[in-house]
């Protein structure tokens, strides 16, 4: 079936069957393959996107559920909170293999939207969900502590 | 192995956009430069517009190789970093063989170690003919020309390194040409140099494979057997019928499963779920672990080699129990698998006169002859083009090229003109074998009167991961596979009479190095035994460990010296609180040495990781940024693992499904990572592998000072200790 999309604010239309994730679709339909597959249960986070403004797993979420949503995806992230998170992780170089960090950055933008001055505890139940084997945790706690300096100053 | 160097597969890769300078190796080892390449291949390139770009003969699977062998050339070359681009090598095991190995591959922490002078001299000799160009031009001494981030200068005259790289690639570089002394270093060392692959990380931009999408191209799962080394006998492929975008399933001609191929990825994962498949099981492993343990522990009684040359496994025994005191644990650990974030995947494509194959490709060396062979090629027909790798902490390393094999299989069914995607989900990796090996170890120690160590009888039973495998030649001595007993066999601790027996475990499970290899177990079973040791001995564990080290070696003296700085800045000694505990390990692997103290707090008898704190000697620190961030990376993947991961079957078949069934390392599990790099002014050793190996142990040690309960069987939650 043709489904309409609004995903970082462009109208897409695709085909799609129902019931398939939105991952998938954004990945193999529209190459947008920043977001990324890593366990299709939503149990690692390498899938999250924004739909109206909240981290949401692609991965388990229909894309005829999206038709009237605004997604938005690692590659259509904008404004003060993400270009401060953005820069924070490469200030200090969060990645390793990086294949979990769109998934981290788009979890990590949606905790300072919600909590601009989150403690360690805020960021490890915030953030709990996205996984990293590399285990670049200590970096991202730092990275989001950084970014919320940053959006202060 | 062996294959033709390649024209193709260079023009393909380091020299696909115009150069006005390349500077390399030829085959013989000798600097080599000009403008093509086209005798050799290059490290260093100077494109017409001006571009100076690093070739990476590494891949990159987060370990910071891009970074750190861009480096090495810009130190030499006085590049400027910013500018500084970087690409992977083509597959070409003549040229860019890993100097450790003899073919072309990353693994066992070597790239910067056997890089080292080999890019450094790169860069040194395109900053001479660099150099010798703009004399000429400016009709100048070279001597009177200094360069600096990317400029050439002298007296008023300046130009960038590109405005003379075609001049340059007339000249002949210098055979030996002079390298910096390392008091001259500017970013060798450099404590904020950032990585080069952090921008396309962090805006989704970075290509891996997975990413990879070519016209025409088809999306290939693959439905295997449920226990290994079952046989596929047939199939149905009748209720796939309806699944959108499914085209069709075939046997692999294996006999190792049936190729399931969609429109999409997930087209393929659904059309799978509706085939149904028979298999021969007859030779397939269809024990249960707890069947696999006590067949492990059996052996130990027995053990085949004997791995200490001049010792003797019943002499030890017998000073051991003639000891005043002896100590005694049975140490049990489980299979483990990588689970890389990206699952396994490879894309093949058909190229004018074979195929091009995209991957995270770990051993090309190996990769490419092997994909020849499947699809009947000659060497020069096949091209791999190294994308970033999702990680892979081993798996990518097979001896087989496992999923590559799969992918080539599949792309020959289509008929070999149709590009395939073949794609694992975490499914089919958790499930999918290549484990780190199960392994039992039995260790007794004796200690005399005066809590002085007697005698050390240590037995191991674990699946040899390199028995069978082309690395058997080079890794199998006298029987013994060597990455069974490192850790233990070659132990720096001063013990009187130490054996150390081992015995090969069987089974059709196929078994893998896993960050750390063999490390990941001895260097615990030893760690917490001398912990158990000095307890019997009434010692401080800090102390009775520099006890065992006052030999004066350099292997004693660099581990004491980690295990000082680490004692000292964990502030180990000092009081605790009531329910807190700090424990300590030691280890030296991939030539490099670290030691690690946990702090643990108890809350309700559950264990709550406070805090790590690392020291590290691992010879000239190339990339201490970068080296910081594998010691954290090195000890979550450690303490994860020992925490709570297990692959286990129940009558062969595995137990465990998706990552709610093999937790993975989260935010909330350690508190803080300390790390404290000795400076040296040695030749640089591993950094990605040995932060793991004393996690584990230091872990159980501190959740012994904390609540007396001894870890020896893993993981730790399935043997009564629970996390916060």
């Amino acid at each position: 079936m043709s489904i309409t999309l609004t995903i970082n604010g462009e109208r897409r239309d695709v085909d799609a069957e129902p019931g398939t994730p939105l991952l998938w679709v954004l990945r193999d339909e529209l190459d947008m393959t920043g977001t990324k597959f890593g366990c299709g249960v939503a149990a690692c986070g390498a899938c999250t996107v924004h739909i109206d403004g909240q981290p949401t797993r692609s991965c388990l979420t229909f894309v005829e559920d999206a038709a009237e949503t605004e997604i938005t995806t690692i590659e259509g992230i904008n404004g003060k909170i993400a270009e401060a998170v953005q820069q924070s992780w490469r200030d200090l170089d969060v990645v390793q293999c990086g294949y979990c960090q769109s998934g981290q950055i788009m979890s990590a933008i949606g905790l300072l939207n919600e909590t601009p001055n989150p403690t360690d505890a805020d960021i490890d139940a915030y953030m709990s969900g996205n996984a990293c084997r590399c285990a670049t945790y200590q970096r991202i706690r730092a990275a989001i502590h950084d970014a919320a300096g940053k959006m202060e100053a | 192995m062996t294959f033709q160097a390649t024209r193709r597969s260079f023009l393909a890769g380091a020299a696909a956009s115009s150069a006005a300078l390349v500077v390399g190796f030829t085959p013989a080892g000798v600097l080599a430069g000009g403008h093509s390449g086209a005798q050799f291949n290059p490290f260093v390139k100077i494109g017409t517009d001006g571009t100076v770009s690093v070739i990476i003969k590494h891949f990159e699977m987060g370990q910071g190789t891009t970074t750190g062998l861009a480096t090495l050339v810009a130190e030499e070359l006085d590049a400027d970093w910013e500018t500084l681009a970087i690409e992977f090598a083509p597959s070409d095991n003549e040229r860019y063989a890993n100097l450790a190995f003899g073919a072309q591959g990353t693994g066992g922490s070597t790239a910067i170690a056997n890089s080292y002078m080999q890019y450094r001299k790169a860069g040194a000799a395109a900053r001479a003919v660099l150099v010798e160009a703009a004399a000429k031009e400016w009709g100048v001494d070279a001597g009177s020309i200094t360069v600096e981030n990317g400029v050439l200068r002298s007296g008023d005259k300046s130009a960038p390194l590109g405005a003379m790289a075609a001049a340059a690639g007339k000249l002949t570089p210098p055979a030996e040409p002079v390298l910096k002394s390392a008091d001259a270093f500017k970013l060798i060392g450099k404590e904020d140099l950032r990585r080069k692959d952090s921008h396309a990380k962090t805006n989704g931009t970075a290509q891996f494979a997975i990413d990879v999408k070519v016209p025409g191209m088809v999306y290939a799962v693959i439905l295997r057997s449920p226990r290994f080394g079952g046989m596929l006998t047939s199939f149905d492929a009748s209720g796939a019928a309806d699944v959108a975008g499914f085209i069709e399933a075939k046997a692999l001609p294996n006999g190792a499963g049936v190729a399931v191929f969609g429109k999409n990825t997930w087209a393929a994962i659904q059309a799978r779920e509706a085939i149904t498949a028979e298999w021969d099981l007859a030779n397939a492993e269809s024990r249960s672990t707890d069947q696999m343990i006590a067949d492990h522990v059996a052996l130990l009684d027995e053990p085949e080699f004997q791995a200490r040359k001049d010792s003797d496994i019943a002499a030890t025994g017998s000073i051991v129990d003639a000891s005043a005191k002896t100590v005694e644990a049975e140490f049990h650990f489980p299979n483990l698998a990588h689970a890389p974030m990206e699952t396994l995947n490879c894309v093949i494509e058909p190229t004018a006169n074979g195929v091009r194959v995209h991957d995270g490709s770990q051993f090309p060396g190996i990769t490419h002859p092997t994909i020849a062979g499947v699809l009947q090629l000659q060497a020069d027909q096949v091209e791999i083009n190294t994308v970033y790798a999702g990680g892979s902490f081993g798996r990518r390393a097979t001896a087989t090229s496992d999923y590559q094999v799969e992918a080539a299989l599949a792309f020959q069914l289509l008929g070999g003109q149709t590009p395939v995607k073949l794609v694992w989900t975490r499914e089919d990796d958790l499930a999918g074998g290549y484990y780190r090996p199960m392994a039992v170890h039995r260790v007794r120690v004796g200690l005399d009167d005066k809590n002085t160590l007697t005698g050390w009888d240590h037995r191991i039973a674990a699946k040899s991961i390199i028995k069978g495998t082309p690395f058997e030649g080079a890794l199998v001595e006298d029987g013994i596979d060597h990455t069974s007993v490192e850790g233990v066999s070659d132990s720096h601790y001063a013990i009187p009479a130490f054996s150390v027996g081992l015995s090969d475990f069987q089974s059709p499970m196929p078994v893998l190095w896993w960050r750390a290899v063999g490390h990941t177990h001895t260097a615990y079973a030893m760690e917490v035994m001398v912990d158990m040791a000095a307890e019997a001995a009434g010692a401080d564990p800090v102390e009775f460990r520099l006890g065992l080290l006052s030999g004066g070696d350099k292997d004693q003296q660099r581990l004491s010296g980690v295990l000082k700085l680490a004692a000292e800045k964990s502030g180990w000694g000092e009081a605790l609180p009531e329910g807190r505990g700090r424990g300590v390990a030691v280890h030296k692997s991939f030539n490099s040495y670290v030691a690690e103290v946990v702090e643990v707090s108890t809350q309700d008898g559950a264990v709550k990781i406070e805090k790590v704190t690392c020291a590290v000697d691992c010879g000239t620190a190339v990339n201490p940024d970068v080296i910081k961030a594998q010691m954290e990376g090195g000890i979550g993947f450690g303490i994860g693992a020992v925490m709570r991961d297990a692959i286990t079957l129940t009558d062969g078949e595995v137990d465990q499904s998706n990552f709610p069934d093999y937790e993975p390392l989260r935010i909330n599990d350690i508190g803080a990572i300390e790390v404290h790099i000795v400076p040296s002014s040695e030749a640089p050793t591993g950094v990605g592998e040995p932060g793991t190996p004393p996690s584990g142990p230091a872990l159980a040690n501190a959740i012994h000072a904390a609540t007396g309960q001894r870890v020896t069987k893993l993981p730790m939650t399935a043997n009564g200790i629970e996390f916060v």
